[in-house]
């Protein structure tokens, strides 16, 4: 098991999400910037839905008890085990006693941790994804305490791979037109892709509001169902991007939606940073 | 039995899921069909989607990108091919308590619109309600069918913290919340009911297309419910609603 001697700023478990409940209005949830995700289970040769941490910021200090082995993928973090440096991508060991403890994010916003067989965590719903009220917690909190599963050395897998991440830390997203994209004024379509937003601070793991505004309107639309990576556009022409934990329906229109991919980019922004939609 | 055919689009939504949409009239006919379409499209694909109805159109999700252009000529063959069932849905009878200590808005409403607080509860329970969609929170029901004499604007300043089981009026809406939350609808009651329990296999009784009619209940009733509640041995009233 492992114990949290810190949290950091907010550090949740997740896995790919809860599915299957979105007609009750249940959000799915899951690693905001799924692609680190499932790379740091890839490098593992874990299952894909396999639960990891989510670290947002700053990063939690960790007492492991047992052995085994680790990824961190996603934002570039400052993190150690003893003294040492821990690196990006690439399989830790970690023997019993042994301590890990995190600084700030120096790149991005979010990190993954992996463990082998993955954080053995309470399954709610067919996943282990906080969400409160669903879960009873929607981070982890100081004293809290995680098991995995007992480290079998016949398992043993060392992925090698090289790995190319740096579209995550880019301005563009890659967006496609949403069900009411002509809902958006002429010019502020055609001019789309010329806008520079920056990222408010209102964003989290419901939604991302952006600072700079498209015209105003007075466009409404009969509560109807929305998705992870959907550009909503309210009355004063602020736009929110819904994020994993957002609401399965709403009532703005939807002008804009992110690609998969897109979804993972934004999740490694934080406030004031600057994105550019490329519409495809 | 034939049923009547309806304008219905077709729209691609991001990668894997396609929106379609009826024409802009919420009605229980609407709806009515768009559960007959659900429930055509839900067996063919079975657990390759997931689908999310509302009101007036129905989100099919794809576990895995689509060819837009191919999944909408199959989904075009299944909407001529459903059939048109004659809507049977669960009505569930729901006890409200409406003592001014849960109905915190209710003196304020008759004040400000010439309207008994009697009369409220009277119109509020006399209504059969449809479930025209479920989202905003897990298990909170919109729905449609508020007579008209008890449509109150929504409140200016939102409440930052609005008791689970609130019963509340917005507009031409009226709903449960079902957990605490922050809310700017007017409080009329509160039910003991949970509409979602995150540990049961069907964590929410109620689905789209279902039919709710309020009760009246005292607050000695509410408490007694409450505890039968929490310890599992409440049944709540359900009946096939015919119309």
């Amino acid at each position: 098991m492992v114990e949290v001697i810190k949290s950091g700023f907010f550090t949740a478990v997740q896995d790919l999400g809860r599915f299957d409940f979105r007609d009750k209005g249940v959000p799915i949830s899951g690693a905001m910037d799924s692609f680190s995700a499932l790379w740091a289970n890839e490098l593992l040769g874990n299952n894909p839905n396999d639960a990891v941490l989510e670290i947002t910021l700053s990063g939690p200090e960790l007492l492991f008890h047992e052995h085994t082995e680790i990824v961190l993928a996603g934002a570039k973090i400052e993190g150690f085990i003893d003294k040492q440096s821990l690196p990006m991508h690439h399989v830790i060991e970690i023997n019993p006693g042994q301590k890990i403890r995190f600084g700030h994010v120096l790149r991005g916003c979010r990190v993954y941790l992996a463990v082998k067989g993955g954080w053995q965590t309470e399954a709610i719903l067919g996943s282990r994804s906080f969400f409160q009220p669903i879960s009873q917690k929607s981070h982890l909190t100081k004293g809290d305490v995680l098991n995995y599963l007992p480290f079998d050395k016949t398992l043993d897998f060392h992925a090698n791979m090289k790995i190319k991440n740096d579209f995550l830390f880019d301005k563009t997203l890659a967006v496609f037109p949403g069900p009411e994209f002509d809902f958006l004024k002429e010019d502020d379509k055609n001019r789309l892709d010329e806008f520079t937003f920056h990222i408010d601070s209102l964003n989290n793991r419901m939604a991302y509001q952006l600072q700079e505004k498209l015209s105003k309107n007075n466009h409404s639309i009969t509560t109807s169902a929305t998705l992870p990576g959907t550009i909503q556009l309210t009355p004063s022409g602020k736009l929110i991007v819904l994020m994993r934990d957002a609401q399965t329906t709403g009532g703005y229109p939807r002008i804009l939606q992110l690609s998969e991919q897109a979804i993972s980019v934004l999740a490694q922004k934080k406030t004031n940073d600057a994105v550019r939609f490329n519409l495809l | 039995m034939q049923s009547e055919n309806f304008e219905i689009t077709f729209c691609p939504y991001g990668e894997s899921a396609v929106l379609i949409n009826w024409p802009k009239e919420i009605s229980t006919r609407t709806l009515s069909d768009v559960m007959d379409f659900k429930k055509i499209i839900q067996e063919h694909f079975k657990s390759l989607c997931e689908l999310v109805p509302s009101y007036q159109s129905l989100l099919v999700i794809f576990r895995q990108p689509i060819d837009f252009e191919k999944y909408v000529l199959t989904l075009r063959k299944l909407y001529k091919k459903r059939v048109h069932t004659k809507p049977e849905p669960m009505l569930w009878h729901v006890p409200v308590c409406y003592d001014f200590d849960f109905g915190i808005d209710l003196e304020e409403l008759e004040a400000a619109n010439k309207i008994s607080v009697k009369k409220i509860i009277k119109l509020h329970t006399e209504a059969v309600y449809t479930v025209f969609a479920i989202g905003f929170l897990p298990g909170f029901m919109y729905l449609g069918g508020l007579p008209e004499d008890i449509h109150f604007p929504r409140k200016a300043e939102p409440r930052q913290k609005v008791c689970r089981g609130s019963v509340g009026i917005a507009g031409a809406q009226t709903g449960v919340y079902p957990q605490e939350s922050p809310g700017g609808w007017n409080l009329i009651g509160n039910s003991p009911i949970r509409f979602f329990e995150p540990a049961s296999a069907n964590p929410c009784f109620v689905s789209v297309g279902d039919k709710i009619r309020f009760f009246e209940i005292s607050k000695s009733m509410h408490e007694l419910i409450s505890i039968q509640v929490s310890t599992g041995v409440f049944e709540l009233a359900k009946e096939v609603w015919h119309g």
